[in-house]
């Protein structure tokens, strides 16, 4: 007899998503993800001037503000067929990698380590094993035991007030929880720093961006930032000498923190290597241009269908016709009007129309998006194994370093494939975040020397035709693919569609009835516990799940359901 | 070290009350001056971004929509042992984010020093720019005990002159 779970709200995500499984035999063997919010940014675009387009859209939501910024810009300046001055493209790289950096730390240690990390457990260990564990794996400065020995006197006194505070909630003591009490104060040791560390990366973009969260600095053309030398109220020397210091103390986390505790976490938990699979087509985008035209990218991307690398299909430019031509959402399963089959982006429709929880009509507000008629996952592990095929050498490196860790620390080898899956999606989103911080390193190095030639220029004004145009926007953005579609009209916005990473990773089934990414993902994770589905988020959560933006106006209706409280 | 303190107001001023704090550090930023060692916030609904404008502060005051249980638009003043619990309580619905900030300077080794929380029992949390009728009213009372606070403190918060205000304001308008 199986046994219906359904998790409302799947909490430590920005927006609302529903997840309801059916459990049989302690396992998942049917799953459905739904998007409990209604967006509708693109019906406040209607009629609007395409030069603010990226203003309003980067309102979707407060945590990735940079990137429906950066993507609304590109997809007018498209539509337009414009250059963009090489420095607005660097400068637009760095906040780009900036965020993705700071969203990367953020995910892993105060979104998910929570799944994996019993900081109750990290009571019991001893501060100078720990030290001596973290010195064996890594030479950053903060694993010394007088520091082991703080943090579990300061969780101490902690719980001691009765109050978890941040931690209140957690699957404490569950059976799925394997690590020792000194892995799990060295988690919790790390789970502070990081605290302190992802600040540094929030700086670059407010520096830049002038503003976070929400920046203010893009525009239709270029960016608006002056650059000169000589002033201290513009982009000078001393602004990008502080960001060059927020770098290496990145660097320094990313590489010697953030990568090593994901190996150790991935090889102690390497069952979770077999559960998580879900749909193996996987879509990425090239990102972090490096000309004035978006021909030419620091960072490959593409599609790879199946799992298989030899057939991956690059996507080389802004305009590239084989992306654009590839997407469609569908809404067979999505409360909105449809009966047209899957539309393309430009011919996209928004019209609410709300059932109610139908197991095989429909029951989520996020649409099913498509590439060429095949649901796809994106996000780091799509981009990590578009790097594989695309034998990209930073990608390959970092990627290569975390798997060797992991197979040291597990003392067994660790295939390729262990990647498609719920402890694979967190290894990517590190090697990702190792590679971006190389990125980084890069991008500023190319700014500096851009400006020392002389270039200031930093925006290309638009100019509107008159009649219809159109263009797209992509961005490969923390949580995968997102791409803007915008149709102008005398200047005007006649449609604008955003399919962003989270409607391709928490589709509902498409129009075939073939399910989403997470709903995929799903089948097979064992539950030891239907009370405490705490496997179940790991999952989920493995996919940095952001709703905010996925879901097309508050649902009022409060639906009666047993609702498993969770974290 | 000169003493260092914050008077945040927090909020969402899309749903009508829920913005009373907001509205209150604004208010307080438009007629008073203030001095160097005082931070005025507007901490809107944000969170963690908040983590390093709230270290190491020698006072912290929270202006926030109270739900108390009292008579709509009563003015509350909770200092002490009494914060923990407003916390505890979750008395006003964005709270579990700065209840985290707050938690996280106290993992961290650097929480306040002291915190006082003041708010309104809000009349009407419905999606809505702007207060209330009742909670507008007590607004100047709130921002007034406020200042009564810092005056206390021997900060010395100054009213700008209302003639100093209406000089400025056209040019501020044009």
């Amino acid at each position: 007899m199986a046994n219906r779970i359904t998790i409302d709200p799947i909490t430590r995500i920005e927006g609302h998503l529903r997840i309801d499984c059916e459990v049989d035999g302690g396992k998942v063997t049917k799953a459905w993800a739904s998007g409990q919010m209604w967006r509708g940014v693109e019906q406040i675009l209607l009629g609007r001037d395409p030069r603010d387009a990226w203003a309003i859209t980067q309102r979707i939501c407060g945590v990735c503000t940079t990137v429906h910024a950066i993507v609304s810009v590109r997809a007018v300046e498209n539509a337009l067929k414009m250059e963009v001055p090489l420095n607005a493209q660097l400068i637009r790289n760095m906040i780009i990698s900036a965020h993705a950096i700071h969203d990367h730390i953020v995910h892993f240690y105060h979104l998910s380590a929570l799944d994996w990390v019993d900081v109750v457990s990290a009571l019991k260990a001893d501060p100078v094993k720990t030290a001596q564990l973290a010195e064996s794996l890594s030479t950053w400065g903060g694993n010394g035991r007088h520091e082991m020995t703080r943090v579990k006197e300061k969780l101490v006194a902690y719980v001691k007030t009765g109050q978890l505070g941040i931690f209140t909630n957690g699957y404490w003591g569950h059976p799925a929880m394997k690590l020792s009490p000194e892995v799990n104060l060295l988690a919790t040791a790390h789970y502070l720093q990081a605290l302190d560390v992802q600040r540094k990366a929030n700086k670059i973009v407010a520096i830049l961006g002038s503003k976070t969260p929400h920046i203010q600095n893009v525009a239709v053309g270029g960016v608006a930032n002056p650059i000169a030398t000589d002033s201290q109220s513009v982009l000078g020397v001393e602004r990008l000498l502080a960001i060059k210091g927020y770098i290496d103390e990145l660097a320094d986390f990313v590489n010697n923190v953030y990568l090593v505790d994901v190996a150790a976490i991935g090889a102690f938990y390497a069952d979770w290597t077999k559960y998580g699979k879900g749909i193996t087509n996987y879509l990425s985008v090239p990102d972090l241009p490096l000309d004035t035209k978006g021909t030419k990218f620091a960072v490959p991307g593409g599609y790879i269908k199946g799992g298989d690398l030899a057939g991956y299909k690059p996507i080389t430019s802004f305009n590239d016709a084989y992306f654009r031509d590839g997407v469609k959402e569908s809404v067979k399963h999505a409360w909105y009007k449809g009966g047209k089959g899957a539309l393309h982006p430009y011919k996209g429709e928004t019209i609410p129309q709300y059932t109610d929880f139908q197991d095989d009509g429909k029951y989520s507000w996020v649409k099913s998006p498509t590439f060429y008629g095949d649901t796809v996952q994106v996000g780091p592990l799509a981009r990590v194994l578009a790097w594989a095929a695309a034998k990209y050498e930073p990608g390959l490196r970092h990627l290569n370093r975390v798997i060797g860790m992991a197979e040291s620390i597990a003392k067994t080898k660790i295939p390729l494939d262990a990647l498609h899956s719920t402890i694979g999606r967190h290894a990517a989103r590190a090697v990702v975040c190792g590679s971006m911080v190389e990125n980084l390193q890069q991008q500023w190095q190319l700014l500096v020397d851009n400006i020392a030639k002389g270039d200031v220029k930093t925006f290309n004004k638009p100019e509107f035709p008159k009649g219809e145009v159109s263009g797209f926007g992509f961005h490969e953005a923390p949580r995968g693919v997102l791409s803007h579609w915008v149709v102008i009209k005398d200047g005007a916005i006649k449609n604008y569609q955003a399919v962003v990473p989270t409607t391709w990773n928490a589709a509902p089934r498409n129009e075939q009835d073939v399910a989403g990414p997470y709903e995929a993902a799903l089948i097979g994770t064992p539950i030891a516990d239907p009370e405490r589905p705490l496997e179940v988020l790991r999952t989920v959560h493995s996919f940095d799940p952001c709703l905010a933006c996925a879901v097309h106006v508050l649902d009022t209706e409060q639906n009666e359901l047993v609702k498993v409280r969770a974290l | 070290m000169a003493m260092r303190v914050v008077v945040l107001g927090i909020g969402n001023i899309l749903l009508s009350d829920e913005g009373v704090g907001v509205h209150a550090v604004e208010a307080l930023r438009a007629d008073y001056q203030v001095p160097a060692e005082l931070t005025l916030i507007d901490g809107g609904t944000s969170a963690m971004e908040l983590l390093e404008d709230l270290e190491g502060l020698d006072l912290l005051i929270i202006l926030d929509a109270v739900r108390a249980g009292r008579a709509p638009a009563t003015l509350i003043r909770l200092s002490g042992n009494q914060v923990p619990v407003f916390f505890r309580a979750r008395l006003s619905p964005h709270q579990v984010g700065l209840a985290e900030v707050l938690a996280t300077l106290d993992l961290l080794g650097n929480p306040p020093r002291e915190t006082i929380v003041f708010g309104i029992e809000p009349v009407s949390l419905e999606t809505r720019l702007g207060l209330t009728e009742p909670v507008a009213a007590r607004l100047p009372e709130l921002v007034q005990a406020v200042v009564d606070e810092l005056g206390a403190r021997d900060l010395a918060v100054r009213a700008r002159s209302v003639a100093a205000v209406n000089r400025m304001s056209p040019a501020l308008l044009a």
